[in-house]
């Protein structure tokens, strides 16, 4: 239990930080950082193809694409970073606040209940699951993919030509 | 037994929240149009976090999975298309500060 502890403070801290922090490269970072410790908390959570997919989809395929666009994207100069440096101190103050009394608030609470639930009618197996009983998921996954490959390839055309 | 899952139930769910608070202020509160996309990649680590929590206490996690894979795989695709959508709008206006984009001004 303890260990879990320290796992959720770990990920609201790192989500914290990557709201919060003032360079695009540190955000990306932060948000690597919060999707590894999630992929932790989910393997510990007896779910870990879950916590594979996370881990090298959210911490490592994503992070890639934002490493690539915030390279392509202009860096700002010093006088204008410190400008938006302190717009972003007064727009983000109130955060780490919000986050801790939502939290202080929340721990009062004693929740307790029992989870009396019927009783499981699927396998579980999430090999089974995927393959034999979600067809129809497979399918919707194969197309968005489709689709976001294709569109990626158009913007991307579209920004060589330009 | 009970007490513990019912504990770490509570426990995750409170972290949910709070990363849920945290991408949602990200995304209200920034004008730069990358920073908005990683506060809606924080929502969806709240709701990946909420639906493998599910699947733990309930005591599915075979479904639980097979619903947090397709979450993640439609994650990466918007995510894909968003950045690809803020590129293009940075080689129009040379900006991707949504207060200075006045190109799609109504």
């Amino acid at each position: 239990m303890v260990i879990n502890i320290i796992i959720l403070i770990a990920l609201v801290t790192a989500a914290l930080w990557t709201a919060m922090t003032t360079r695009l490269l540190r955000s990306a970072v932060g948000l690597a950082i919060t999707s590894a410790i999630l992929s932790i908390l989910i393997f510990r959570l007896a779910s870990p193809i879950a916590a594979v997919f996370e881990l090298s989809v959210c911490a490592g395929l994503i992070f890639a694409i934002f490493i690539i666009s915030i390279t392509v994207t202009q860096r700002v100069t010093p006088e204008a970073f410190e400008t938006r440096k302190k717009e972003r101190m007064t727009k983000f103050w109130p955060l780490p606040i919000i986050v801790i009394i939502a939290a202080v608030v929340l721990t009062q609470i004693h929740f307790q209940t029992t989870f009396n639930l019927p009783a499981q009618t699927t396998p579980n197996d999430v090999k089974i699951i995927l393959w034999n009983l979600r067809h129809l998921d497979l399918l919707g996954q194969i197309v968005i993919l489709l689709t976001g490959a294709f569109g990626v390839v158009i913007l991307f055309k579209e920004w060589k030509n330009g | 037994m009970v007490n513990d899952m019912s504990q770490l139930f509570w426990m995750c769910s409170i972290a949910g929240f709070l990363v849920f608070i945290i991408g949602i202020y990200g995304l209200l509160v920034t004008f730069n149009l990358i920073r908005a996309i990683i506060g809606l990649e924080l929502l969806t680590k709240s709701v990946t976090l909420f639906l493998i929590l599910a699947g733990y206490v309930t005591g599915q996690t075979g479904l639980a999975q097979a619903l947090a894979i397709t979450l993640i795989v439609i994650e990466v695709v918007v995510i894909a298309i968003a950045v690809g959508i803020v590129l293009c709008v940075f080689r129009h206006n040379r900006t991707i500060d949504a207060q200075l984009l006045r190109n799609i001004k109504g």
